[in-house]
C-alpha cells in the first residue's frame, strides 16, 4: 500500500534527506551532527521538495518567521494543501487549529485552547496519572519481562486525552491507529486512498461531537462546541480540527517521550541508579530527557521564493523543523552530545519555539514526571531484555514503540 | 536587581515558574510573569538566573 518498500535509500542526506530513510529513523543523531558540521541545511527532491535546517539557530529563526513560513500544513508527505479536494482550508485557519494556522488567527484558536492545558487544570490531573501508572505496574506484576512502550508508555497518554475530550477510554485502541495514520501514513501516493485512510476517523469525530450534542458534559469537547468568539460559536470544521489535533498531538508524542526515557535508564545504570537514590533530580532529569530525546519535529511550508542564508528556497517548499537537532547543536548546548542527569541550564527546544510552543507542554511533562518516577518506584532496577528489538516510530514523531525491559532483582 | 517577563516573547514553556515558583506564576493560558515588584534578594537572585538561562524564548530579563 506504501511506496515505502520502493523508496531508494538514501545515500547522502545532505541532499536527498528522508525522515523515514531506515537509518535515520534507527539512529539520525549522527546524520543531524554531520549535517550541522558540513551542510546545516539539507534539500531533498522528495517529497516534492523540502528543507531541512540542522542548527539551533535556523530551526529558531524558521520557527519564529511566520512571514516567510507557513503552519498550514505541519506533517511532509507528497501533497500539497492546495492538491486537495477541495484544497485544504487557507492558512488562518487550517486544518488543526491552532497548530496549523498563522497570525493573527492563530492567536485565536491558540487562546481557545490554552487555559485547559494551563498548571492549574494539567496538575489537578495529577491522581488520575498516578493511578492510572500504578495500576499498568500492578498489572504487570513479578514478570521478568515487561514491555515499556506495549504495556506501560502508549496507555497512559490515551487515557489522559480520552478524558480530556470526554471519548470513551476503551476506544484507545483506536486512538494509536488514528494516530499512526496521520503521522506514519504519510509515504501513501494515492490520494484517493489516502483519503479512504483518514474515513473512520472523520466518522468516529462525528460520531463523538453528534453524541456531545445531545449530551453537553464538563469536557473539551462539549467546551468546544459552545465556546463563541465575537458572539459566534466556533465553524464545525474548527472544532473537528482542534479535536483531531488534540488526540494526535496528545497521544504519540508523550507516550514517544515516556518510552525514550524508560530506554535511556534500562541502558544507563549509573543515571537509573542516581534518580533512585536522588528523586529531587526528577525535574531537571526530566528536562534532559526532553532535550535528549525530544520526540517531535514540525513541518512548515515556505511561503513564497525565499532565499534562506543562501539556500534557494521555492514556495511551498517543505521545511522540516528538527527541534531534536537544534536540542544536540554543540553551538547552543555544552556537552550537547552528553546525557547530563543534573544538567542545570538547559534551553531546549522539545516543544517548539514562538508562537506554536506545544500547547500541552504541561500536561506532558506531567505525565513523563509521573510515569517515570512511578516506574523506578516499583522497579528500581533494570535493563534492556533484547536491545536489538526495540523499535523506533518512523516519521516526525521519534520513540521506542517496543521496549522489552528486563526487571532485575 | 529586579526580574521582568516580556510578555511578547514568553510563550509559556513554564520553565520559570516550575523552576522558581517563589519568584514566577502564570496566568490563566500558562504564561509565565513575575509575582510581585520582581526585586531580588540575595535569596532568589541565584535561581532568577538560573531561570533566565532555562527560558527557551529568551523572555526574561534581569536589571542590574
Amino acid at each position: 500500500m506504501t511506496t515505502e518498500a520502493v523508496k531508494p535509500p538514501v545515500e547522502d542526506f545532505a541532499t536527498d534527506w528522508d525522515h523515514t530513510d531506515p537509518a535515520w529513523v534507527a539512529d539520525p543523531y549522527p546524520i543531524w551532527e554531520d549535517l550541522r558540521q558540513t551542510c546545516p541545511v539539507a534539500h531533498t527532491e522528495r517529497y516534492g521538495g523540502g528543507w531541512f535546517p540542522a542548527t539551533h539557530e535556523y530551526v529558531s529563526e524558521i520557527a519564529n518567521d511566520t512571514n516567510h513560513f507557513t503552519s498550514r500544513n505541519v506533517v511532509v508527505n507528497n501533497t500539497r494543501p492546495d492538491e486537495l479536494d477541495p484544497p485544504a482550508p487557507p492558512a488562518p485557519i487550517g486544518v488543526a487549529p491552532p497548530i496549523s494556522s498563522d497570525p493573527p488567527f492563530h492567536q485565536i484558536a491558540r487562546r481557545l485552547i490554552l487555559p485547559a492545558f494551563a498548571p492549574g487544570p494539567v496538575n489537578a490531573l495529577e491522581p488520575q496519572i498516578r493511578a492510572l501508572c500504578q495500576r499498568l505496574l500492578d498489572n504487570m506484576g513479578d514478570a521478568e519481562i515487561v514491555n515499556g512502550g506495549s504495556q506501560y508508555a502508549q496507555f497512559i497518554p490515551p487515557a489522559v486525552i480520552s478524558k480530556m475530550l470526554g471519548f470513551p477510554e476503551e476506544d484507545e485502541d483506536m486512538f494509536r491507529h488514528f494516530v499512526h495514520i496521520v503521522l506514519e501514513g504519510i509515504d501513501e501516493p494515492d490520494l484517493e486512498v489516502r483519503k479512504a485512510l483518514f474515513t473512520p476517523m472523520e466518522e468516529y469525530f462525528t460520531k463523538q461531537i453528534e453524541d456531545h450534542q445531545a449530551n453537553p458534559r464538563d469536557d473539551l469537547t462539549s467546551y468546544l462546541l459552545n465556546v463563541e468568539v465575537g458572539g459566534q460559536k466556533l465553524q464545525m470544521e474548527h472544532i473537528r480540527g482542534t479535536m483531531v489535533l488534540i488526540l494526535v498531538a496528545g497521544i504519540d508524542t508523550t507516550w514517544s517521550a515516556i518510552g525514550a526515557s524508560l530506554w535511556h535508564l534500562a541502558k544507563n545504570p549509573d543515571d537509573l541508579a542516581r534518580l533512585v537514590n536522588e528523586p529531587e533530580l526528577l525535574p531537571v532529569a526530566i528536562e534532559e530527557f526532553l532535550r535528549f530525546y525530544a520526540p517531535v519535529t514540525m513541518a512548515r511550508l515556505v511561503v513564497d521564493d525565499y532565499d534562506f542564508h543562501g539556500c534557494p528556497m521555492k514556495k511551498d517548499d517543505w521545511i522540516l523543523l528538527g527541534f531534536p537537532a537544534a536540542n544536540r547543536d554543540p553551538a547552543a548546548f555544552k556537552d550537547a552530545d552528553q546525557f547530563i542527569i543534573d544538567r542545570e541550564i538547559n534551553r531546549h527546544a522539545a516543544f517548539g519555539l514562538g508562537i506554536h510552543r506545544c500547547a500541552g507542554s504541561n500536561l506532558a511533562r506531567l505525565e513523563m514526571t509521573i510515569a517515570i518516577e512511578e516506574f523506578i518506584k516499583r522497579y528500581p532496577k533494570f535493563e534492556l531484555a533484547d536491545p536489538e528489538s526495540v523499535t523506533w516510530a518512523q516519521g516526525q514523531v521519534r520513540g521506542p514503540r517496543n521496549l522489552p525491559i528486563r526487571i532485575l532483582k | 536587581m529586579k526580574v521582568s517577563i516580556d510578555a511578547d516573547r514568553c510563550q509559556g514553556h513554564g520553565r520559570c515558574f516550575n523552576m522558581a515558583p517563589d519568584i514566577f506564576g502564570f496566568d490563566d493560558l500558562g504564561n509565565g510573569y513575575v509575582l510581585g515588584d520582581g526585586v531580588l534578594t540575595s535569596g532568589t537572585l541565584d535561581r532568577a538566573r538560573l531561570a533566565q538561562a532555562n527560558c527557551p524564548e529568551h523572555a526574561i530579563s534581569i536589571e542590574e
